[in-house]
């Protein structure tokens, strides 16, 4: 029997389509089989926590790692009140009305700015304006607005979960509008909410571009006590991988050191984000039992 | 003086809870137009900072020359021509790449693929996107380098399809995720009634699917494309960074957003070179707010076909 044109192009089709789908998976697979091939050897107790030496040629990558923590909170605890009262506002309160599609239209659009662009108003507002300095503050406020659509859009993924009868409840009963947000709506929202976050988090982390010009530093292996490291210039992971690889006056000798700090930083990043999938998983089974 | 009844302190209750919840209603409001704020703060600050540079310069030269030589001792030039022409031609050459492969791989997932696989690659697609970008340019200096170099003659591999591939890679889990997306919500009686005329899955994929989703995926790959045009380090690391009109895809590029990363530590504040910066930023800005501006029109006008 012969087998009619239509079915064999069906089946040279999804090969095509299949195929791309396997590149896709075949990219990231060699991404993360290189990065371990080569940086796994270089990975020891000393690359972690010791300080570059001899022009960071030797030596380890904890400034760059403590640098990476401390503009990470400093962008959680700007951007995350920001983005979750904005989307509370966006879900709870605001109708229809022109200013909220103004709103929801601002929120796109910045997370389409380009990170460089952040970086230069950093750099111009942060670090020029408002005398913060090349230092942790700059660069964490900069990620911290560079991270605001991104956490404003997480959480009202994370309200719009919240069934709309849990609301109705609460109102019926007589409670007033913050009442019901206070009571039946956040304590569900808030995990959800947290997964974003820790999403946006994990891409911040990763961000060279912004910290360019706001605080980072080649090298500046000082690790002062909490309130005065947030003032200071500062070593960050994706950063030294940066100058590692491209800026370094002895290229190949640190090639070892460039794929270790590549592979912390995606460890760090895949850890992150799976923590995040993890609580979401949890979050769907718990709500599929109610 | 007489002490208020019960019904006079309820009345009182009420109107300071009424004012309370006004109160944080216009809270939670200032947060929302926070995003506002910083939108039109970002506008003005570049536009301020780039337009004393903007009047010396000119807009014929800035826009029209080919020469961008800001520290030459005989007569400094800033012609954006060259880098805007890098930055298109590498966004053009990782669209050529990604939207393809993106499509299809969105079409696979949502369509062809059986649950367990689409579990598999739908993480993959997310750690994908979480990949920095500075690390895609590391493995394009020490792996995509090399390999390209030895593929076509040439002395070493950072050139503008260098970029493009890794912006290619940057920018598909954008277009896989919201295609992918698109083509899942359009309706299955579409589908239905497709393949009871007999047609096969994939002609209903191609003649129905796809261009019921027509509006997401143009908006997807719109997206994708803001990003590569938005994107630094991984051309900054990749692409060789030679400022000249490229003339082909081998040639050594340097984009608009490599040059502000390049240039703004050595400049003097408040120089017309500073300034220039801004401008280039500017423009960026405006490229990537058109780009998203399209494609939010296009979601807007998808989602209203679909309701």
């Amino acid at each position: 029997m012969k087998i009619p044109w239509k079915k064999v192009q069906e089946k040279i089709g999804f090969m095509i389509i299949r195929l791309a789908t396997v590149l896709v998976v075949l990219i990231l697979a060699y991404i993360l089989y290189d990065i371990f091939k080569k940086g796994l050897p270089v990975i020891n107790w000393e690359f972690i926590t010791a300080k570059p030496r001899k022009g960071m040629t030797e030596g380890g990558i904890w400034p760059a790692i403590v640098g990476t923590f401390w503009v990470s909170i400093v962008t959680v605890i700007f951007s995350v009140p920001i983005g979750m009262f904005a989307a509370i506002y966006l879900n709870e309160y605001a109708n229809k009305c022109r200013i909220v599609r103004i709103i929801r239209l601002a929120i796109r659009n910045l997370s389409g700015v380009p990170s460089i662009v952040y970086g230069l108003f950093g750099f111009a507002l942060f670090t020029l304006s408002l005398n913060m300095g090349l230092s942790v503050i700059s660069s964490g406020l900069t990620l911290g607005l560079l991270t605001l659509p991104w956490t404003v859009t997480a959480s009202e993924e994370a309200l719009k979960t919240v069934p709309m009868s849990y609301r109705e409840g609460a109102l019926a009963l007589g409670a007033t509008k913050w009442q019901t947000i206070r009571t039946n709506v956040l304590p569900y929202a808030v995990p959800g909410m947290l997964t974003g976050t820790i999403l946006g988090l994990a891409r911040a982390a990763g961000e060279t571009a912004p910290i360019l010009f706001t605080g980072v530093a080649f090298f500046w292996p000082i690790l002062p006590k909490f309130p005065t490291v947030l003032f200071q210039q500062f070593m960050a992971l994706p950063y030294h991988l940066f100058i590692m690889s491209t800026q370094h006056h002895e290229i190949v000798k640190v090639r070892p050191i460039a794929y270790g700090t590549a592979l912390v930083l995606i460890v760090l990043i895949v850890a992150m984000n799976g923590l995040a999938v993890w609580i979401r998983y949890r979050l769907r089974k718990k709500y599929k039992r109610a | 003086m007489a002490k208020p009844d019960s019904i006079t302190i309820s009345i009182r209750k009420q109107a300071w809870l009424q004012l309370k919840e006004k109160l944080i209603e216009q809270f939670f409001f200032v947060h929302g137009l926070l995003a506002v704020i910083v939108l039109i703060g970002i506008f003005s600050l570049l536009f301020i900072e780039g337009f004393p540079a903007l009047r010396e310069i000119g807009l014929k030269e800035f826009f029209l020359s080919k020469h961008w030589d800001p520290t030459s001792f005989e007569r400094e030039s800033y012609g954006l021509l060259s880098m805007l022409v890098s930055t298109l031609m590498v966004t053009l050459g990782a669209m050529l790449i990604a939207v393809p492969v993106g499509i299809g791989t969105a079409a696979y997932i949502a369509e062809v693929a059986n649950p367990k696989v689409r579990e598999v690659v739908k993480p993959v697609i997310e750690i994908l996107a979480g990949i920095p970008s500075v690390v895609v340019g590391f493995l394009g200096i020490i792996v995509m380098g090399p390999l390209l170099a030895k593929l076509f003659g040439t002395s070493n591999g950072l050139n503008a399809v260098n970029g493009s591939i890794l912006l290619a890679v940057m920018s598909l889990p954008t277009i896989v995720s919201i295609s992918e997306d698109a083509i899942i919500s359009v309706p299955q009686d579409f589908k239905n009634a497709s393949l009871a005329l007999g047609a096969t899955r994939w002609q209903t994929l191609i003649h129905v699917t796809l261009p019921a989703a027509m509006s997401g995926v143009v908006a997807s790959v719109m997206l994708g494309m803001g990003r590569a045009i938005g994107e630094t380090m991984t051309v900054l690391m990749a692409t060789g960074n030679a400022p000249a009109i490229p003339g082909s895809f081998l040639d050594s590029i340097r984009t608009m957003t490599a040059t502000i990363a390049i240039e703004l530590g050595e400049t003097v504040q408040g120089s017309i070179h500073y300034r220039s910066l801004f401008v280039i930023a500017f423009v960026l800005f405006i490229m990537t707010f058109l780009v998203n501006l399209v494609s939010d029109l296009v979601l807007e006008k998808y989602q209203k076909v679909n309701r």
